[in-house]
């Protein structure tokens, strides 16, 4: 048997494709010094990298961009993620000269603008949250998540308390709590969710003994739900010995509404790619800064921007960069991910608390609004008042259509489908978040979309098993994708 | 002011289709008594105030382009970006889209992921590489989890090279303290200008991974072969952390047969931007993918027969697998490898050269003119890049001061990581450093070293 080898149609070629030899897209000055010798055991053979010229690769590209789906271009309602939209202005301030062209390792008093702006932005934070201290270095949520669990263990081994080696986590939590717990060699236990939606208190309680580190709490958890025994989880946990981590991926819903500190959170992080508007990047660079309560501030990792010597009423204060004395270390080089802090501090400098609690206000008004107008087509679990999110399922009765059907047709419709197959604890499920930076017109037009799709999947079933029709790629295959592992277009044996 | 579309008039409609009579009642599972603080924050700025704002912190700052020649590098590099590369990072389609977990609509970050992996392959000689890590230290630190998860943690020894970046090393010992391992190597802080083959003798049959930078901390360039193939001989792994500038003209760390290639390819198109967002690359052998973290990019085909790029072996995934995942890493730096790919494909096979021959050619006249200057030598005679140490004659903050009066940033204290290297000073200069700044620079010095 022979097999006819189509090759597959090519949307736009690599780079590696496009090169030419000999071509190239900048050119720079010859050295205004004598050359030297270069160490010939030491060189390289060939540089195998692309040849294009300015345009090639600006027309590249931008066809590439074409393929994307955006916040810039439409509705991102995707669960937990909080696409809201991303201000130009913050893009402009990020790349100030005086941001852009400082180096991390300069002497401090050639930098106190970018120092100031750390340490105010810490203390916005700590204001903010509620927590007594803040460190900005942690890069994403997870680094924040790593930075959070370190410091709990840190902290019960500095009391001499050796036994504690479990974490709780809720069955609804994020992948990233169990994994962080994992890489800190903790013993993961997952605690099941009540009826409500809630943490399962009597499930809780049992766990709750001397081997405990603490609690990875999503509050609002990922059903989009407010824990109605908020007080009591947390009691719990701390009358057993544990701490309390807050993940703060979920913080949109409480900005200028509820500080996590005053509830009795011990730790919490900052996701300032979802809470604060800054751009998702196509998967970062985010920023995940940690905030903690005052018996833990010690252990923050090193260093956090403080003040080096008081100011007067004619002299600004000396910032510079300080050591917490129990500190777990330092989590990443230099300080953080200042160009993300330029547009955080930005966003909320143009809010102020009346702004920001205008923020959690219209988000979780917009998540009802959709709950409300999706409830009677699509069956949602935990059907009551929801904060900035909820999870319907994505199944009908006696229809074979499922989640990923209706994600993928409403890709027909020009939406982002929502977040689909987490949480785990809903069968097929649809995890809507809509943010407050969307109009009634776009939730209307959404919903709309959604309750056509629902007919359709009664109707011409056909149309969602086979969506999306009128993206750039129809459905890939992922197995091939996994199978021949093809993971880069240059490799070294074609030397 | 805010980014809210609704008008009072749209928020009643809404109130009245969810069946609330205001936003309030919304919030009734907050215990009353912790809702509505009063928020001590300062009154919301318009734009046009908040652009005044950031123009006076950043005008604070004294900057390496406009106020300062800098000869500051240690892991952070003052390099020419090309107009075009920002002009595609503006590109709203690029930096407001989220993760690529829905292929059909984003193939354009998926395609530029595939091909950011393949010139970092290209560059390093090796033969996966992931979407990227946070930075260059973390990077090293996800290698270590890499080793550790191959051996599956029955190996536990780590030997790292005191010359390996300094805050590398220190982030490394913060990421291993729960997981029960030996870091070993780096603790002779007295002889910092030891050879990296010194550490030779502790990589032993329990050793899962040896770290060494190339070039290392100090400037210096090895070929670390003999290095792998001995510690190939004890059946451990070697990372090999790299300049990927200097990738451009020296032999790549696949070709000494390094197992990990990793480092911090800010170099590569990313501003300094005091201290990030960077870009980690990670890059290993395909032997090695499934033990790796992070996310990848693989090729494949839509049902249109199109060719098409996706996320795959997701399972190693924190979504997926949980506690039992290769890491927690979920968001990377997206954005910044679409910087470097784009900053690589614009100077290609010539332009990527030419910058290393600028860097490697004015750092050795700038050796060459420093150590001419009475009193001042340079720290070692193995070949360097673009970056090499000096034995100062007088206590380094003197010397700052001193330079510093004179606008110029001369360069990182190895006094601070290594007391043996007290009065020593770290000097990376780059094709942004004309040679009149370069005599600029010596002429200061040399009031330094008579008194």
């Amino acid at each position: 048997m022979t097999e006819t080898l189509t090759l597959p149609q090519v949307i736009e070629p690599t780079i590696f494709e496009l090169s030419s030899p000999g071509r190239t897209g900048v050119t720079f000055p010859e050295p205004d010094v004598p050359r030297s010798d270069l160490p010939a055991e030491l060189l390289r053979a060939d540089l195998p990298l692309p040849e294009l010229a300015e345009v090639d690769v600006i027309r590249h590209f931008m066809h590439l961009s074409h393929l994307n789906y955006s916040v810039d271009g439409g509705f991102y309602p995707l669960g937990s993620c909080t696409m809201k939209y991303n201000p130009k202005i913050n893009e402009d301030m990020a790349r100030l000269p005086g941001f852009l062209f400082t180096h991390p390792l300069q002497p401090i008093e050639t930098v106190q603008g970018s120092l100031a702006l750390m340490y105010t932005l810490q203390e916005w934070l700590k204001e903010i949250s509620g927590m007594a201290a803040v460190s900005l270095q942690p890069a994403a949520g997870a680094h924040g998540e790593l930075t959070g669990v370190l410091i709990m263990r840190a902290y019960h081994r500095d009391r001499g308390d050796h036994r504690r080696t479990k974490m709780l986590i809720p069955d609804s939590a994020h992948g990233t709590n169990p994994a962080s717990s994992g890489m800190v060699g903790l013993q993961v236990v997952q605690i099941p969710s009540d009826s409500r939606g809630n943490v399962d208190l009597n499930a809780l309680k049992a766990q709750c003994d001397e081997t405990v580190v603490g609690l990875m709490l999503t509050n609002p958890n990922t059903l989009g739900l407010f824990d109605e025994h908020l007080e009591e989880v947390i009691r719990t946990v701390h009358e057993c010995g544990g701490l309390v981590y807050g993940d703060g991926a979920n913080l949109n819903a409480l900005v200028g509404v509820m500080r996590p500190g005053d509830i009795g959170f011990d730790i919490l992080h900052f996701n300032l790619h979802k809470t604060f508007s800054t751009p998702h990047g196509g998967g970062g660079p985010g920023s995940g800064p940690v905030g903690v309560a005052a018996h833990l501030a010690d252990y923050l990792p090193s260093p956090i921007v403080g003040i080096i010597e008081e100011g007067t009423d004619d002299l600004a204060p000396l910032f510079g960069f300080i050591h917490p004395p129990r500190s777990i270390g330092r989590v990443k080089a230099f300080h953080g991910h200042f160009g993300v802090l330029v547009r955080a501090y930005t966003y909320i400098a143009m809010h102020g608390a009346e702004g920001l609690r205008a923020v959690a206000e219209n988000a979780v008004l917009n998540a009802n609004y959709l709950r409300a107008r999706l409830q009677d087509t699509y069956y949602i679990p935990y059907n009551r008042v929801c904060m900035h999110e909820f999870v319907a399922e994505g199944r009908f009765p006696g229809s074979d259509v499922r989640a990923l059907d209706i994600s993928k047709r409403l890709m027909d419709y020009d939406f982002h489908p929502p977040t689909n197959y987490f949480p785990l604890i809903v069968h097929e499920a649809l995890m809507i978040e809509p943010t407050e930076t969307e109009s009634k017109r776009t939730l209307d037009a959404f919903a709309d979309a959604m309750l056509r799709i629902a007919e359709e999947a009664r109707t011409q079933p056909e149309l969602l098993h086979e969506a999306p029709h009128r993206t750039p790629v129809g459905r890939v295959d992922e197995v091939k994708a996994a199978r021949d592992l093809v993971l880069c277009c240059w490799f070294p044996e074609n030397q | 002011m805010t980014y809210i579309p609704n008008t009072p008039r749209e928020q009643a409609e809404m109130l009245a289709t969810i069946g609330v009579s205001s936003i309030e009642e919304l919030f009734q599972d907050i215990p009353p008594r912790y809702r509505y603080p009063k928020l001590n924050l300062p009154p919301a700025l318009s734009e046009m105030e908040a652009a005044a704002e950031l123009k006076e912190l950043a005008e604070n700052n004294e900057n390496v382009r406009d106020h300062l020649i800098s000869f500051l590098g240690a892991g952070a590099y003052f390099h020419y970006i090309p107009a075009a590369v920002d002009h595609i990072l503006r590109r709203g389609e690029f930096y407001t889209a989220y993760t690529p977990y829905q292929p059909e609509i984003s193939q354009g970050t998926l395609q530029a992921i595939f091909e950011y992996q393949s010139l970092m392959c290209a560059l390093t000689g090796m033969e996966v590489s992931n979407a990227s890590h946070y930075d260059g230290a973390t990077a090293v630190a996800e290698a270590v989890n890499m080793a550790y998860a191959v051996f599956r943690g029955k190996r536990t020894r780590i030997v790292i090279s005191p010359s390996v970046h300094p805050q590398y090393r220190a982030v490394v010992r913060t990421y291993v303290q729960g997981m029960g391992l030996e870091l070993v190597g780096d603790e002779s802080e007295a002889n910092a200008l030891q050879s990296p083959f010194e550490i030779e003798s502790l990589i032993d049959p329990n050793t899962a991974l040896v770290i060494v930078q190339y070039p290392d901390f100090l400037g210096r360039l090895y070929d670390y072969t003999s290095l792998v193939q001995i510690a190939h001989a004890q059946g451990a792994l070697v990372c090999i952390a790299a300049n990927p500038t200097a990738l451009a003209l020296f032999k790549t760390p696949g070709e000494m047969g390094a197992d990990i290639v990793v480092g911090e390819a800010q170099p590569l198109g990313i501003p300094l931007s005091f201290g990030g967002p960077y870009l980690g690359y990670f890059t290993t052998r395909k032997q090695y993918v499934h033990k790796m973290a992070g996310r990848l990019v693989g090729e494949t085909v839509d049902q249109r027969g199109q060719r098409a790029y996706v996320l795959t072996l997701t399972a190693r995934e924190q979504h997926i697998k949980r506690e039992r995942a290769t890491s927690n890493i979920c968001t990377n730096q997206g954005l910044m490898a679409l910087a470097a790919a784009v900053y690589l494909s614009l100077l290609g096979k010539q332009g990527l050269r030419q910058v290393a021959e600028l860097c490697y050619h004015k750092a050795h006249y700038a050796a060459q003119r420093l150590s001419q200057i009475p009193g001042f030598s340079l720290a070692y005679r193995e070949p360097f890049f673009h970056e090499f140490a000096i034995r100062l004659p007088r206590p380094f903050e003197e010397v700052q001061h001193h330079l510093l009066e004179h606008d110029i940033l001369g360069g990182y204290h190895l006094g601070a990581d290594y007391p043996s290297l007290k009065d020593h000073l770290l000097i990376a200069v780059t094709e942004m450093n004309t040679r009149e700044e370069i005599d600029y620079f010596c002429e200061v010095l040399q009031e330094v070293s008579h008194d």
